[in-house]
């Protein structure tokens, strides 16, 4: 049932594609970076995937490589569910943006760029969109603090009260 | 009734300034009603007939901060919000109170993160916090007493006069 859409995208890009992962009924194609968008392009058109659900990324450090980008695809003529990776390196991790092929694209890589820190290149407007503008760092990163403030128990209640910025007037 | 009996003849009754100028400020204190998260919806429900607000003068919640003396800091303040909510402070003219309302504006709550101010007594002098997740109106109520309480303490001519500082 899923197999003739997956071998009709393995044979046209076959240099693209990584590695095909099947697990429990979900579908993952893992596909370089730099043909990202034929492929998208191809499943768009051809195979009617007309709907992108998420855009998200997550961090493996210090696994590499580091960084892997997902983009949920749904489509609504076939009822089926994919999902393509792109793995990245942890140095400046760059990937083509899906803007132009999907527009819900825009927010979830803004998303994605705010809080993990991967680059959309040939994003119309990359900018922050949770955390403030003059934010220094990306939160959702393994190495980025868990805990902004150390809980405050009795043992070191006087300490904390000392570092906290209150405000005077 | 109780006010006619000390009239006297003349129908005067005299008391300190300093009582009467506390006594009109905690007599109709109008609030604005931050409500941020989910202590907004227990603000309102104190606001609403059961648990009234409005036996304190504070009828309803003014929008505007010029025109408020109370800023009920209600919900969690994210570190995006906490510049909105310093504006809206400087904009309410003196004399002005703030009641930190639940945990998260108090000290965080259970967010100890990177978005959420752990304590909104980092942008702003608090005066009275009431804790809880969220709050009772009940614990609200009481939070608003121990407002006026604190106020009907002070001493406002001595602070017009900078001879002690604003309790």
């Amino acid at each position: 049932m899923a197999d003739p859409i997956i071998e009709l995208v393995k044979n046209k890009f076959a240099d693209a594609i990584e590695e095909v992962i099947e697990f429990r009924g979900e579908t993952t194609l893992v596909v370089k970076a730099d043909r990202l968008l034929d492929v998208c392009t191809f499943l768009r058109d051809d195979q009617k995937f007309d709907f992108l659900s998420d855009v998200s990324a997550v961090d493996h450090y210090p696994a590499e490589p580091r960084f892997a980008v997902n983009y949920h695809l749904y489509s609504m003529e076939q009822n089926r569910r994919l999902r393509l990776k792109v793995r990245l390196a942890g140095a400046d991790p760059i990937v083509p943006s899906a803007t132009p092929v999907w527009p819900a694209a825009n927010w979830h890589e803004r998303e994605v760029y705010d809080l993990i820190g991967i680059k959309f290149s040939g994003h119309p407007d990359l900018r922050r969109i949770f955390m403030p503008d003059d934010y220094l760092g990306h939160p959702l990163r393994r190495d980025a603090p868990l805990v902004y403030e150390e809980p405050q128990f009795t043992h070191n209640f006087n300490d904390v009260g000392k570092r906290k910025p209150y405000a005077k007037e | 009734m109780g006010l006619e009996t000390k009239l006297g003849n003349m129908g005067v009754v005299t008391a300190r300034l300093e009582d009467l100028i506390n006594w009109g400020r905690t007599g109709a204190m109008w609030p604005l009603g931050f409500g941020l998260a989910c202590c907004a919806i227990e603000m309102m429900s104190a606001q609403a007939s059961n648990y009234d607000l409005s036996r304190f003068g504070m009828e309803l919640m003014r929008a505007s901060p010029r025109q408020a003396d109370l800023m009920i800091v209600a919900g969690r303040v994210s570190r995006k919000m906490a510049p909105v909510l310093r504006r809206l402070y400087d904009q309410m003219p003196d004399p002005k109170w703030v009641l930190s309302m639940g945990d998260c504006a108090s000290c965080g709550g259970v967010y100890n993160n990177y978005a959420i101010v752990q304590g909104v007594d980092e942008i702003v002098p608090v005066d009275v916090y009431v804790a809880g997740c969220p709050p009772r109106p009940e614990a609200l109520i009481d939070g608003i007493v121990k407002l006026h309480e604190k106020i009907k303490r002070s001493h406002p001519l001595k602070e017009a006069r900078g001879q002690a500082i604003k309790v």
